[in-house]
């Protein structure tokens, strides 16, 4: 078995309209860039895919990734918890035209639910939101003598995630705290898709340091010296870039 | 001293009683300052949710690297003993009971013990990232906050006004001008500036501030 695909256009070419994509990192860390903006590059090409719901901590900073993809109208709902960033104007001018939706997310309630929907469990309860407005409408039941708000698995058709080193069979390892997300994830979607700075043969990973098992890897695409969000933000980069 | 602490000395206050070994969250912005103040000879292990436990100081200019951030999505350093994690584990560990202090900011905070810190109301993007996890499961939920808004109207309430974060979750508040504890439902009085009569400091809050046994005088260092 070999997870290996060649290229960013191939790993990203079955990605539908209306798909739930489920998108790795905090911020920048764990962003997976290229993979985001092959996906552009296919809409700009053929259109599609569009009318995506997109899951991820946040909702967008400046014009590259997550916020470019919002900028190009491919992303017509975001499940996330903190839709502000250093520069969140392409997500905020969106959402306050009412052309895209908007699913608010505790942090913490978020990471669980896309952690359930990987697990195979349906629901659970939390502490996190009793008697908030985030919690309204939401099942509520005491154990204990403490109130919990019932939450509900969050799945998607796809994940696209970065990681630091991959082996053929799909076992990853994660630098520092760019793993955030991504092993959740990699657990709640049909098709995982993850682009790793280094590729290595079976073997090549220490079996104690695996932190996402192969089973949960569907297909890696090598990308070396992958691009950081935040440097590309300081840069005051845009995607696609704009030429005179 | 003047009529108030500075926010430096509010944090400087709440670090003094984080203990040594203590597993601290610090809210993004004001409450990070509290890091700073660590008594001597005290070494705390801060969380934050982005998935990292023990992490150090900021780098400087220049030396960032950017999957190795805080919550406040600012660059932070390893040091000997960081732990990294998924968010999963990382709110296990906050609702989990794991975290024995997380420090916090607060819009209002009622007698009872709710909090409001997320929201201001309808207006603009609503955005709550770890803020209502963070308030349950840690042994000890503090505020630190100034003592009344910046048009002089009372932050500690008899009930809050704005969206709540949690119900119940506040057991101390560190302001500008005293220390109080939130007891069955009250808001009890530990601790006031020396220059400010109980009267006084009751007309700058919302609700009754109890007394049970000594109030000792709030004293901090110039900083």
């Amino acid at each position: 078995m070999d997870k290996r695909i060649a290229s960013l256009a191939d790993a990203t070419a079955e990605i539908g309209d209306g798909a739930t994509v489920m998108i790795g990192g905090f911020g920048g860390s764990g962003a997976p860039i290229e993979l985001i903006h092959a996906l552009i590059d296919r809409f700009l090409a053929t259109g599609s895919p569009t009318g995506l719901t997109v899951i991820n901590n946040n909702a967008g900073n400046g014009h590259v990734g997550i916020a470019a993809m919002i900028e190009q109208g491919m992303v017509a709902r975001m499940i996330c918890s903190f839709p502000r960033s250093a520069d969140p104007v392409v997500f905020t001018d969106r959402y306050q035209a009412g052309r895209i939706a908007l699913e608010l997310v505790p942090q913490g309630t978020l990471a669980e639910r896309i952690r359930a929907g990987g697990a195979g469990i349906p629901a659970f309860y939390t502490p996190t939101g009793f008697g908030t407005d985030l919690a309204e409408g939401k099942p509520v039941a005491e154990f204990d003598g403490r109130s919990y708000v019932q939450e509900r698995w969050l799945k998607a058709d796809v994940a696209l995630i970065k990681a630091e080193t991959g082996d053929h069979l799909g076992n990853l390892t994660y630098r520092m705290a760019a793993r955030n997300f991504a092993p959740l994830m990699a657990m709640a979607a049909t098709r995982t898709i993850v682009q790793v700075s280094h590729v290595v043969a079976p073997g090549g990973i220490d079996p104690e340091a695996v932190i996402t098992p192969g089973i949960f890897v569907d297909a890696l695409v090598h990308v070396p010296d992958p691009a950081q969000e935040e440097d590309l933000n300081r840069a005051g980069a845009r995607y696609p870039e704009v030429t005179a | 001293m003047t009529g108030k602490l500075t926010n430096a000395q509010i944090a400087w206050r709440a670090a003094q009683d984080i203990q040594d070994g203590a597993y601290v969250n610090l809210g993004i912005g004001f409450p990070e300052m509290v890091a700073r103040f660590q008594p001597a000879g005290r070494q705390a292990i801060f969380h934050t949710e982005n998935g990292i436990l023990g992490f150090g100081e900021a780098p400087a200019a220049g030396e960032e690297d950017w999957d190795l951030i805080n919550a406040g999505k600012k660059a932070v350093t390893i040091r000997p003993g960081t732990a990294f994690f998924h968010h999963a584990d990382s709110f296990a560990m906050v609702r989990g009971g794991h975290l024995d202090v997380a420090i916090l900011g607060a819009y209002q905070v009622a007698q009872n013990g709710d909090l409001a810190n997320w929201s201001t109301g309808p207006k603009g993007v609503p955005a709550v990232g770890g803020a209502m996890d963070l308030v349950h499961g840690a042994r000890r939920v503090a505020v630190i906050t100034d003592h009344v808004t910046k048009d002089g109207r009372p932050k500690l309430v008899q009930a809050c006004t704005l969206p709540l974060t949690g119900v119940a979750c506040v057991t101390r508040v560190y302001t500008s001008l005293a220390v109080v504890d939130i007891e069955g439902g009250r808001f009890v009085l530990r601790e006031k500036l020396a220059a400010l009569s109980f009267d006084d400091l009751q007309s700058l809050t919302g609700a009754p501030l109890h007394v049970e046994g000594d109030v000792t005088d709030l004293t901090v260092p110039e900083l």
